[in-house]
């Protein structure tokens, strides 16, 4: 934000699903080169401003842009890489199959799909067909063609649930590898634990951003001691503040105090 | 070479799939030989090549309804339609993936009816066979087109017989069109496979000058409009 424009700038975003206003007016800006934590509870609609990102989604209003871009649009489709909450992939053919099929249509060599399967570390299931595999091999095969080509922007929904602490640990490293290369990541999770692995957290609440912070103010603005009861205790106030009114709905309890963190890394 | 990639992944998915593999390779040999055992020769001359040239139909019709339906529900078409990959490259790659295993299933067909059934027939059966992979890719391009309108496995297996079989009712697989109530043959006129059997019959009988042009004008015509509706139903926005 001091030196480079956002990565993704989000302004008066409307979008309905089904009978749901998931989101009415929203505004967001993100910083690039940073891991943007997506967090709130199930149904806040994490997974909706993520496909809205990648421009996937349907919306009734607002603008998406994305790397100065509007989302979605088809030179985005190389610079961009996603893998959505559900794990994307041909149950039917091996992890290897499924790798070289995205290598291809990302017109990369196959050298790419050994790279991936190695980072995600399923180098030993290559053969394995995806629907024999475990919770965590199969979410992680369709990381792995997240992880396919060079994106700047490499957006994650819920990558890491179910998967055991060594593992995600090992997720994480990677997803810091990423942004210490530049890249920006949008990593979403319903468990606060993970906080403390990002730069900047994004806290939702039915739709609206209760905060939008990094992990050492969240503490510090909350007055508490780990990310989960700081976390209610913004939703508390969220739900008691006088501003929780749909007119003002970005208006945060806790405003950005993002340049004083800034060379905290 | 995103074509080809995906005509290729296609392909491989189909292999893993040996009961399908059985049902496209066995099943119009093993109808054949039933109707060759079960009837005259000279009716059987009739019936034959109609089997070989509409039950790739069939069959590729279900086939491509519901792995279209599997790509739709399971996040992969979501999922490529974030990449490079142009809609028309996935639509083509089934053409190209369903019309291989329709030329095999042809080549395996008509040997099979000729050497082993001694089906014999003035037209040429390698004409038939042509006309089992136009019909073949027919099937594909509506069978994409009607997964779009099913939520379930279940409903996509449906639309077959709902499709089918008032369709070659009217087509003249029974009673020649031309001597049909003036209502059913105008409607006839309106159902794409009226032409595959009329393609058929006169491939069977024997084809000269350009009587097949008209009918497989208009499959060609019916399989690229299903394309572009098909290519319709796949938006890369989705509420
Ligand atoms: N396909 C859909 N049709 C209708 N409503 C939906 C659909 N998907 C999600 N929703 C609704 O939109 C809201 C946000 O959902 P989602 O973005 O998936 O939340 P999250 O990812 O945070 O769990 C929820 O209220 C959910 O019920
Ligand atoms: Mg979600």
């Amino acid at each position: 934000m001091m030196n480079s424009s956002p990565a993704v700038s989000i302004a008066g975003l409307r979008v309905k699903r089904g009978k749901v206003q998931v989101f009415d007016g929203l505004d967001l800006d993100l910083t690039p080169g940073r891991i943007t934590g997506l967090m709130g509870p199930s149904g806040c609609g994490k997974s909706t401003l993520i496909r809205c990102v990648v421009g996937i989604q349907k919306v009734q209003g607002g603008t998406v842009t994305v790397l100065g871009l509007p989302a979605g649009t088809p030179a985005l489709r190389r610079r961009v890489t996603y893998s959505s909450q559900q794990a994307s992939v041909y149950t039917d053919l091996s992890v290897g199959e499924n790798v070289t099929y995205f290598t291809r249509l990302y017109g990369l060599p196959s050298t790419e799909a050994d790279r991936v399967i190695t980072a995600v570390g399923l180098a030993d299931q290559r053969s394995q067909r995806a629907d024999d595999l475990s919770g965590g091999q199969l979410t992680r095969t369709s990381l792995a063609i997240a992880l396919l080509g060079q994106p700047e922007l490499v957006v994650l929904d819920e990558p890491t649930v179910g998967l055991d602490p060594v593992l995600r640990a090992e997720l994480w490293g990677i997803f810091r590898g990423l942004a210490d290369q530049g890249i920006t990541l949008i990593v979403s999770s319903h468990v606060m634990d993970e906080a403390n692995r990002c730069d900047d957290l994004l806290l939702m609440r039915a739709g609206r951003i209760v905060a939008h912070t990094t992990p050492a103010s969240l503490l510090i603005e909350s007055g508490k001691s780990d990310p989960d009861e700081a976390f209610l205790e913004l939703i508390r106030r969220d739900i008691a503040g006088p501003r929780h009114s749909l007119d003002t709905p970005n208006e945060a309890p806790v405003s950005t105090p993002r340049h004083a963190e800034e060379d905290q890394r | 070479m995103r074509l080809l990639a995906t005509a290729g992944r296609v392909l491989s998915q189909l292999r893993r799939d040996p009961r399908t593999v059985a049902m496209m390779a066995l099943l119009p040999m093993l109808l054949v030989g039933l109707f060759a055992w079960v009837m005259p020769a000279k009716q059987f001359a009739q019936i034959g090549p109609m089997l070989i040239a509409l039950f790739p139909f069939i069959v590729m019709f279900i086939v491509t309804s519901i792995a279209t339906l599997r790509e739709r529900t399971s996040g992969t078409l979501e999922r490529l339609l974030t990449t490079p990959l142009r809609k028309a490259e996935l639509l083509f790659g089934y053409e190209i993936a369903f019309g291989l295993v329709a030329v095999l299933q042809a080549i395996l067909v008509v040997t099979f009816a000729v050497y082993v059934c001694g089906l014999d027939i003035a037209g040429s059966l390698w004409v038939v066979g042509a006309m089992a992979v136009v019909n073949a890719l027919m099937g594909t391009a509506l069978g994409l087109l009607a997964s779009a309108f099913a939520r379930t496995e279940f409903q996509a297996v449906q639309f077959m017989p709902v499709f089918v079989f008032p369709q070659m009712a009217l087509g003249g697989v029974f009673m020649p069109r031309s001597q049909m109530p003036d209502v059913l043959s105008a409607i006839s006129n309106w159902l794409p496979l009226s032409y595959s059997i009329e393609a058929v019959q006169r491939a069977s009988i024997n084809v000269t000058g350009w009587d097949l042009n008209r009918p497989l004008l208009i499959l060609v015509g019916v399989t690229l409009l299903a394309l572009l509706l098909g290519s319709l139903t796949l938006p890369r926005r989705t509420p």
